[in-house]
């Protein structure tokens, strides 16, 4: 179970939390400008890397606060931990 | 009866307390400190178990987590627990217990007939023959052959707990090596958990009496104890086995509390350290060759456990089979203990080293390039037939011996215990030195100390434990290289008969899942070599052994058939539990009530004084419908419907979602999330909308109400009142982060009573309050607020039933109060208290929307009436670019409708099918299916309604209805079958 450092609350364990999937997606719109294939990829297309992943949190059980959590998909190394609307930092390779 | 193999000296038990106990239905007695197992042994008890498929007789192979043979069923009635190891099982008074997967006992089991089959269950059996068409043959069969023990059929009346910790450092297991980690850690100033399975810490000490740094291993380990006594900050739990490690370096462990039935029976254990160091030991392996499952062949560390710990002898004569120098400190004890070793068998070639010297010295022969090929007994060992051998394991005819003995001692290597290592993601390598998987990368932070790490010297594994306790403070921990001082001269997995003409069928290699050699090496010629593959077609590490004892004998075999090395054929990754655990131990306390709490209405207790049927509807506790004495629910409903029809009815409706949506931006973010036109909303105007997906798909309903410029109340269904307010704050904090509005759940703040019925106007009138009523004044979807003997209160009119209606809100304290005087008022006009259950009625009367219901995973708001909606409103909203796609814009989509029954007074089945026109037989296309249906009381006949495609098109035309064989013939309509105008709820 993952150890998550909430910027609110402190560590807490993951049952107290919700993932949200990957972080810094950018809602195409209005609706009627947007393209089909843009739209289907708003939706539906995600990144699965086998490495750093940048993804959004919410602290559920908690504070009830979404945040912004650079993890390791093989190791779960959570590396950074950044507010919503920050861009996703730079980590170099490995874990 | 006599203790007859109870040796007269030594062992941890306490020979002035002999305790009675029961096994398959005899009685025994053995000591204080001993496990089921050894008094078993101590008895003289040969057979112990029955093997999993065929039944075969087996007996005790190992003395700890790894026995696979004897798993028995501990005690009966709702404490009993299935499926447990004797080895792990401590003695008690009245134990009573029984072997499982036999009748009536394992001496003599009738299932044994099945070891006549044997030819017929080679690996991947289960997948050549139960399939389709024969499925149903064989499946009661299996259902009723599956498994091993029983569980309990009535509650456990026991409680169990969980219970949190966090520490610097956790040390897995108090042998010598656990033990000095957790004293140099502690003295470094760590806080310190140590974990041990067994009721006294010591590990190998107990039994391996040779020299730790220079003292006599118990001398070593009391020392130990006493520093560590010393210690406040090493928290020690004994008879707690660690059994998950999983991310983030959190452990989980078991702890078995004495005082069964009394106290706590177990706790769960979940701690964090920010190390851990496993000093989890190794486990031996056993060796292949054919009958190597016969009662009386066992593990040769095992036999000096029995010794050590508990004073028994594994048998009066006994056979020694190796392949390294383990094996020959056995010999030595069970000398000294007054045992007659006929022979050890090694597969090396060992000549005059000095182990052999050794025990040469003492009397005891050893055969080099030796190994058993065959055993001979009915229920137990008789004799040991043995052959010598080549390097490639195969037997040299001509060379058999034949040798009485009662037991067969084998050491095949050791396997460092690397199984919570493995599950905290750690990758292994194989060590040719030692023939055994060793850790290779490490993913968390942590070390294996001692012989888990492949030390099994035991000053050096002392030494290093020491070495990483000390600096487990510390961020990086150096991890120990594996060395090995046994001289494992392993050259092959299993001996090879067929140059003596036979064959391998009965040579073990799982005892627990029955996988022989030859299951193995047809798995291998079937091309499953992949090795996760072959585990799961083999089952070999599957059953309640887990690969313990069974993994790596596979691994070399699959390999020599390969001709790969073990390494490059790879292994599997262990999973938890590492041993089993209880499922009353998982759910702690969280059971009855306390498995999901149920919310109560505020005025719980009135609906119960009223004689509600209460149930459960989505954690609310909520009145169903209030019957009369001896009335059927049939009647209830239909007398609730027909009162709220002709005169009226209240209806406890708190738990529908509340939420509250205010600030300078609250229309513009409520105009993104409805379907609906939200800025045209007045001050005190309700409106019936719909929320979407991003997808499109409907996701819930609800009226929403305008209280002020900036102040919104959010109607949703009861069911998604939470997760509608999480997703609005999702949207909120993580996509219109410009937005001032603030959300927040008012469902519990506010409890709301439903009036519904032509007379509800004059029953509010009576009730009394400051608010105006008449229709002038509060038309249909309006709300005025307004109090009521100095409580807020708010009436919105709107209505679910399709009557003139009211929904009426006072604070939540309040709640019981209003629908006490509602009720006693409303009995003036004949109203009447009703249930959820008629209001889902009266809505489908009406053809009201029930998300969920009249909706599924694929519906859109075009589907269910909602196109002209959505194309006077301009700007986007959430899931809008959803209903615009090909697919959305689809001609033949399933749309809601109502369904008549032609005849007027066929039932439609709720989820039935319409099949088309040509329809013959199943299977066909469905062309959609019934979504609500109801026998409505108002129009005495049955309306239903449903999703189907091109429905609005096909209105009025007929269709079939395909219903288990039958077709009924049913009319596309409007789905409003009750006052299709909305005649009555303007009045």
């Amino acid at each position: 179970m993952l150890l998550i450092k909430c910027p609110f609350c402190g560590p807490r364990d993951e049952t107290e939390f919700r993932c949200g999937g990957q972080s810094h997606i950018t809602r195409p719109g209005p609706h009627d400008v947007v393209a089909d294939a843009e739209w289907g990829a708003y939706l539906y297309t995600r990144e699965n890397p086998k490495g750093w992943h940048f993804e959004r949190w919410l602290h559920a059980g908690g504070c009830r606060q979404w945040f912004n959590m650079a993890r390791h998909t093989v190791t779960h190394e959570i590396r950074q931990i950044y507010a919503i609307g920050e861009p996703a930092p730079t980590i170099g390779e490995g874990s | 009866m006599k203790q007859n193999l109870r040796h007269e000296v030594g062992g941890n038990i306490d020979r002035s307390q002999p305790i009675r106990f029961r096994f398959d239905g005899r009685d025994y007695t053995g000591f204080a400190g001993d496990t089921l197992a050894s008094a078993l042994l101590a008895n003289g008890v040969r057979v112990t178990g029955r093997s999993f498929k065929y039944h075969r007789p087996r007996g005790l192979m190992a003395a700890g987590f790894e026995e696979a043979n004897t798993i028995v069923q501990l005690g009966s009635g709702s404490r009993t627990v299935p499926n447990l190891r004797a080895t792990q099982i401590e003695l008690s008074e009245g134990l009573d217990a029984k072997a499982v997967n036999c009748w009536p006992n394992a001496r003599f089991d009738i299932f044994s007939l099945f070891r006549l089959f044997k030819p017929f269950w080679p690996a991947g059996f289960y997948y050549k023959t139960f399939m389709a068409p024969n499925w149903k043959i064989w499946e009661p069969a299996i259902r009723h052959g599956a498994g091993l023990g029983v569980s309990p059929r009535s509650a456990d009346p026991d409680v169990y707990e969980k219970q949190h910790a966090s520490v610097d450092v956790i040390v897995v297991g108090a042998g010598p090596s656990g033990l000095a980690a957790a004293i140099a850690a502690g003295e470094s100033g760590a806080t310190v958990m140590l974990l041990d399975d067994k009721p006294e810490l010591g590990g190998s000490c107990l039994y391996e009496l040779g020299a730790i740094e220079g003292d006599p291993a118990i001398v070593w380990k009391e020392r130990q104890l006493k520093v560590l006594a010393t210690m406040a900050n090493v928290k020690i739990l004994t008879r707690t086995t660690a059994f998950g490690y999983y991310d983030h370096n959190h452990l989980l462990a078991n702890e078995l509390l004495p005082g069964n039935g009394k106290d706590s029976r177990q706790r769960l254990w979940k701690i964090r350290g920010r190390q851990i160091i496993l000093a989890t030991g190794a486990l031996e392996r056993p060796m292949v060759f054919p009958n190597n499952d016969r009662p009386g062949v066992m593990l040769a560390g095992a036999a000096l456990q029995y010794l050590h710990r508990f004073g028994v002898l594994t048998g009066k004569r006994v056979i020694i089979a190796t392949n390294n120098d383990s094996a020959y400190e056995v010999a030595v004890e069970l000398r000294r203990a007054g045992v007659d070793v006929a022979l050890i068998a090694d597969t090396r070639d060992v000549g005059y080293s000095s182990v052999a010297t050794r025990v040469r010295s003492m009397g005891v022969e050893v055969a080099s390039r030796t190994t058993p090929t065959d055993t001979i007994g009915t229920n137990g060992l008789c004799k040991v037939e043995l052959h010598q051998v080549d390097a490639e394991g195969r037997a040299l005819p001509g060379t058999a011996r034949l040798l009485a003995a009662d037991t067969l001692l084998v050491s095949g290597g050791w396997n460092p215990t690397v199984h919570l290592f493995s599950q905290s993601g750690g990758s292994l390598r194989f060590d040719d030195g030692q023939k055994a998987f060793v850790p290779d990368r490490y993913v968390q932070s942590g070390v294996l100390v001692g012989a888990a790490a492949g030390i099994d010297k035991r000053d050096a594994a002392v030494a290093t434990a020491r070495e990483a306790g000390a600096n487990a403070g510390g961020k990086n921990i150096s991890k120990p290289a594996a060395s090995s001082s046994v001289n494992v001269g392993q050259t092959f997995w299993s001996v090879d008969v067929t140059t003596l003409g036979r064959n391998s069928a009965k040579a073990w290699v799982d005892l627990a899942s029955d996988s022989t050699e030859s299951d193995l090496r047809l798995a291998a010629r079937e091309n499953f070599i992949s090795v996760e593959l072959f585990k799961r077609y083999t089952t070999t590490g599957m059953m309640t052994d887990q690969g313990k004892t069974s993994n790596v004998n596979a691994i070399g075999i699959l390999g020599s058939v390969l001709a790969k090395k073990p390494g490059d054929v790879g292994t599997t990754r262990f999973r938890p539990p590492f041993n089993p655990i209880t499922f009353g131990s998982i759910a702690g306390r969280n059971v009855d009530n306390f498995y999901r709490p149920l919310r109560r209405l505020s005025a719980h207790e009135s609906h119960v004084a009223l004689g509600a049927k209460m149930e459960d509807y989505g954690a609310w506790l909520r009145p169903a419908y209030y019957p009369q004495a001896g009335e059927a629910e049939v009647a209830t409903l239909r007398r609730e419907v027909l009162a709220v029809r002709e005169r009226g009815g209240l209806l406890d409706y708190s738990p529908l979602g509340k939420i509250l949506v205010s600030g300078p931006d609250a229309a513009k973010f409520l105009q993104r999330v409805y379907v609906n036109n939200v800025q045209t909303l007045k001050v005190g105007q309700c409106r019936y909308g719909l929320m979407l997906g991003e997808d499109g798909i409907v996701k819930d309903d609800g009226v929403l109400t305008r209280w002020s410029d900036e102040s919104f109340v959010v109607g949703t269904t009861s069911g998604m009142a939470d997760r509608i307010v999480d997703w609005l704050e999702e949207w909120l904090q993580c996509e219109w982060l410009d937005l001032d509005v603030t959300v927040e759940s008012v469902s519990t703040q506010w409890a709301t009573m439903m009036v519904a019925g032509p007379k509800s106007r004059e029953l509010l009138q009576r009730l009394g309050s400051d608010i105006d009523l008449s229709s002038e004044a509060l038309p249909h979807m309006w709300a005025r607020e307004g109090s009521i003997a100095g409580v807020p209160l708010r009436i919105a009119r709107v209505s679910f039933t399709g009557e003139l209606g009211f929904e009426v809100s006072v604070p939540w304290s309040h709640g019981r109060s209003l629908w006490d005087a509602l009720v006693s008022i409303g009995k003036e006009f004949g109203m009447i208290p009703f249930g959820l259950e008629s209001l889902l009625l009266m809505r489908v009367e009406k053809g009201f929307l029930h998300v969920g219901s009249d909706t599924d995973g694929l519906t859109q708001p075009q589907d269910v009436g909602f196109a002209a909606v959505i194309e006077k409103k301009k700007e986007d909203f959430i899931g809008r670019r959803s209903t615009m796609t090909p697919d959305a814009r689809r001609l033949d989509r399933r749309q809601l409708v109502g369904l008549e029954p032609v005849d007027g007074r066929t039932f439609l089945p709720l989820g039935a099918h319409i099949v088309g026109e040509d329809f013959k037989a199943p299977p066909v296309l469905s062309q959609g299916w019934v979504t609500s249906s109801v026998q409505s009381p108002t129009l005495g006949r049955p309306v239903a309604m449903g999703l189907v495609e091109r429905g609005l098109e096909r209105m009025g035309q007929q269709v079939q209805i395909y219903d288990g064989g039958k077709l009924i013939a049913a009319r596309i309509t409007r789905n409003a079958f009750y006052d299709p105008e909305g005649e009555r709820l303007r009045t």
